[in-house]
């Protein structure tokens, strides 16, 4: 078992009008096949019998689906793997010795709550505006009625595994939700059962997002680099070219 | 306590209709007028509450989660199950019914399991119509794959995320009704009590976690959808804030709570490595369908997999069970994983894990076709043990999964208390004593979508519900027993964590009423909980303090309640002197070594009655009757 050393400068904040600040913590010996969550959790153990609070992160399923897990890791959401979610991020790839600086995720719309926890509820008013296909319970046509071609299912998958933790807002300069509402948008106007609500949606989310307090997407690409779910920013593409569409050609409101 | 199954009279294909016929209905402009909790927003929780508020019912609904998208029904890998045979391969209503009731070891009600198989292909047209992203064949029809304990594919899946799709399906339906204002939602939200006014469960307690407030709410009905509690034994593959306090709460009200001691432990999970350990992962089941199990044929053989010859590898599933071979159901699966490592053949660091071999089906199919159809399962497996599975077999274990136990409820999804309505994981309605893969998501749809919004109505139409509410004395009463029991928790200040408490309980449980149990080990293991939970209540370490974002004091609370469940649990796995599906007990086994049921003795629900503080609950028991079907041992062979 490989072991290595750690200087931790964590994020502390009792509550989200009070002041912030980082203070420096020593890892003690952590075994490489840990996990950064269960690390915390060692450290969090020792803070608890020595009087002091722990640090207080969001977390839950500890198997990168949940999206529930994120922190700023060295300047960079959800750490430095690709594809990977702060719970899926091991031990191994850190050196002996690393400082590592670790902050929550940051953004006008995500209010801090307490440490490393901020709130994450304008994802949810998003979603309420319109991501979903309005069909009530019971009658629905038989499940094979309607053929999807593999390959759009498939896109539409793609765009669909988006697991809402809020990287991408955290990474973007801008503070900018698109990532997540493109992903939204795409699976929805991709597959033939979103048709029907195509324009109301892609109008209704876009001004959620606005009202909220979200940036605009720069194209700076950061919020695809962050995505523990590798969600490509060509679903922003396609947000802006449904918003257009929408917005010029829709009849509707 | 009177358990009534409350099942309807006719033949069992009829029942579900017969049923619908006769209930009671609410005419949709009286709807409005009742209010409804619902606890819980996996898939259960959010089907249920989005088609409730469908129907025009005022729903609250409350999780533990910052968002309600976030329910562990969202790890759920590998699929759905379905009656729709699609593939043409011999399946139907009855096979799944069938397949289903026999997979449970004949520990479920006929009924109820029926059902399930009837309304399965109701929820695969509803969740498509919802956009849910299933796979697809070429031609654009729903693809299917083929799961433990069954001979058709009748498995609907996206891609290993199955239960994410499903559960964003449900949530979004849920959001829905959010915007038009039926559903409201309190996130970070934890039930403390359940509150019984004249009989009937009239509403709840509960701790918001940002400010550490107690508050309660009054309604018509309270819905309880709130999981398993696999994390009793600590480790487990539930999420780290999966627990048991909802329905242990509920059974300290009343509720009676059916069958603790048949936990499913789950054959192919990544092997445990370290004492830091807060979670295992499950790769999903459906690995089995290409991949083949083996461990090497001599006990002690430590070289590395490549270099073991094919003769002197032990296939031991497919040379014991020839029909079934690698994809036998979980239990049989599990414990033949545990033979073999305790034969000294197991393998990896601790010799707790057998292999999982994908290089014939790569040689077969190529890599190309393998990694498309468990991609993210590789890199997920990939990214814990940092070995990739293409080019070395996977190393898996068993681990607590599902827990088929729950609470007791009756064919109308209610409990013993009147107006409880138990959903998904949380009710011990459907799988028996085992159950079969693919079945769990199929099951909390089932009773969210389909079966509460069609049996409440009857509840509310023939039940006498005064006006009433959260200024009732009962109300203040579970307020203020909910307050007390936090400012004993903060108040002890000793030298020990809630965490260390629960792992010392997982250890006791894993060891002793785990995978194989007998009476000598449960004895021991019941004798030792209440030395546990006094070193609890006079040595816990909790900090800071209840009006704050805690997270030390939610763990603190329920952990003391794993503490008093794993009694019941115990006691369960005692009084149960058969083996049967997961509940293995070393006195009852065949020649084979093979789990032996005794359908004369025990074929039954075992329901525990709540007696009060240090009194030894009450065992009833419902009688399973079985008309339709012909009770036979298990054979996979």
């Amino acid at each position: 078992m490989t072991v290595i050393h750690l200087t931790l400068k964590i994020w502390r904040q009792t509550g989200p009008e009070s002041k912030g600040s980082f203070k420096t913590y020593e890892s003690g010996p952590l075994a490489t096949a840990m996990s950064f969550l269960e690390m915390l959790d060692v450290l969090n153990e020792r803070l608890i019998l020595s009087g002091e609070e722990p640090v207080a992160f969001d977390h839950d399923c500890r198997e990168g689906i949940c999206g529930m897990c994120g922190a700023v890791i060295n300047g960079k959401a959800h750490g430095p793997e690709k594809k990977t979610t702060l719970c899926q991020l091991h031990m191994r790839h850190f050196r002996d010795g690393d400082t590592l600086v670790i902050e929550p995720f940051r953004s006008r719309a995500f209010k801090l709550v307490k440490d490393l926890i901020v709130d994450r509820s304008a994802f949810d008013a998003i979603i309420a505006e319109g991501g979903y296909i309005s069909v009530n319970t019971g009658g629905a046509p038989d499940a094979n009625a309607i053929p999807v071609p593999a390959f759009t299912a498939e896109q539409a998958l793609d765009a669909a595994e988006c697991i809402g933790c809020g990287a991408c807002v955290a990474a973007c300069p801008n503070g900018s939700a698109m990532l997540f509402v493109g992903a939204k948008i795409s699976h929805l106007s991709l597959l033939p059962q979103g048709q029907p609500e195509r324009s109301k949606r892609a109008l209704a989310l876009v001004k959620k997002m606005d009202a909220l307090g979200f940036g605009n997407c720069g194209n700076e690409q950061y919020c695809e680099k962050a995505c523990p779910k590798g969600i490509s920013i060509s679903n922003i593409a396609r947000l802006n070219r449904e918003f257009m569409k929408a917005a010029f050609c829709s009849v509707e409101e | 306590m009177q358990l009534d199954h409350r099942i309807p009279s006719g033949p069992l294909t009829e029942k579900w209709d017969r049923f619908r016929f006769e209930t009671k209905l609410i005419n949709p402009a009286n709807k409005r007028k009742f209010e409804i909790i619902v606890v819980g927003a996996g898939l259960a929780g959010a089907s249920a509450s989005a088609t409730l508020g469908e129907l025009g019912y005022n729903v609250k609904t409350f999780c533990i989660q910052d968002s309600p998208r976030r329910g562990h029904s969202i790890a759920a890998q590998g699929g759905i199950n379905a009656a729709k045979n699609y593939q043409n391969d011999g399946d139907s209503v009855w096979r799944l019914f069938y397949d289903t009731i026999k997979g449970g070891d004949f520990r479920a009600r006929e009924a109820n399991v029926y059902r399930l198989a009837q309304i399965s292909n109701q929820i695969i047209d509803q969740c498509v119509a919802q956009g849910v992203p299933f796979a697809r064949e070429y031609g654009g029809l729903l693809a299917n794959r083929s799961f433990g304990g069954a001979q058709v594919s009748r498995t609907f899946y996206a891609r290993g995320q199955t239960g994410q799709q499903l559960l964003l399906g449900a949530y979004s339906a849920m959001m829905r009704q959010v915007k038009a204002g039926k559903v409201t939602l309190h996130p970070r939200s934890e039930m403390m009590d359940l509150v019984v006014i004249n009989g009937q469960a009239r509403g709840i307690v509960t701790r918001n976690l940002i400010t550490g407030a107690i508050e309660s709410y009054a309604a018509d009905a309270v819905v309880l959808a709130t999981g398993g509690y696999g994390n009793a034994y600590y480790l487990s593959t539930n999420a780290m804030a999966s627990n048991v306090t909802a329905t242990w709460r509920a059974y300290k009200r009343g509720a009676a709570f059916a069958n603790p001691c048949f936990v499913q432990i789950h054959p192919t999970c990544i092997p445990v490595h370290g004492t830091y350990q807060s979670k295992l992962t499950l790769m999903s089941e459906s690995l089995r369908n290409d991949a083949r199990v083996w461990v090497p044929a001599r006990p002690g053989d430590k070289r590395p997999p490549a270099e073991i010859p094919e003769p002197e590898r032990d296939y031991y599933l497919e040379k014991k069970y020839p029909s079934f071979g690698n994809l036998v159901p979980r239990d049989v699966a599990s414990r033949n994983a545990k033979e073999q490592c305790d034969q000294g053949k197991g393998v990896g660091d601790t010799g707790l894990a057998v292999y999982l071999d994908f290089s014939e089906a790569i040689n077969r199919l190529g890599e190309a076709a393998i990694r498309r159809k468990y991609g993210n399962l590789f890199h997920m497996y990939e990214k814990i043990t940092g070995q990739d599975p293409v080019k070395e077999p996977m190393t898996i274990y068993p681990a607590v999964h599902y827990t088929m136990g729950g609470l007791w409820v009756d064919y109308h999804l209610m409990s013993t208390v009147p107006g409880l309505f138990v959903l998904g994981e949380a009710n011990f309605s459907d799988h028996g004593a085992n159950r079969l893969g693919a079945s769990a998501l199929m099951q909390g749809l089932a009773d969210g979508y389909f079966v509460l919004p069609a049996t409440i109505s009857s509840h509310f139409a023939e039940s006498a519900l005064l006006p009433i509410n959260t200024s009732h004395p009962a109300f203040t009463e579970a307020m203020d027993t909910t307050k007390g029991r936090i400012q004993r928790l903060l108040s002890i200040n000793g030298t020990r964590t809630p965490d260390e408490f629960h792992r010392e309980l997982g250890l006791l449980l894993w060891d002793h009423c785990g995978m194989a149990r007998n009476e000598a080990g449960l004895t021991l293991a019941l004798g030792r909980l209440p030395k546990l939970k006094k070193r609890f209540w006079q040595d816990l370490k909790v900090t800071g303090n209840g009006a704050d974002l805690n997270q030390t004091l939610e763990r603190a609370g329920r952990v003391a309640d794993f503490i008093e469940f794993a009694e019941v649990m115990i006691l369960d796995a005692l009084s149960r002197q058969e083996s049967c599906g997961c509940h293995f007990r070393e006195e009852s086994q065949t020649g084979e070594h093979e789990a032996k049921r005794m359908d004369d003795t025990y074929s039954h629900v075992s329901a525990w009655e709540y007696q009060g503080e240090a009194q030894t609950p009450k065992l009833h028991k419902e009688p399973l009757v079985f008309e339709n079907i012909q009770l036979s041992q298990r054979s996979y062979k």
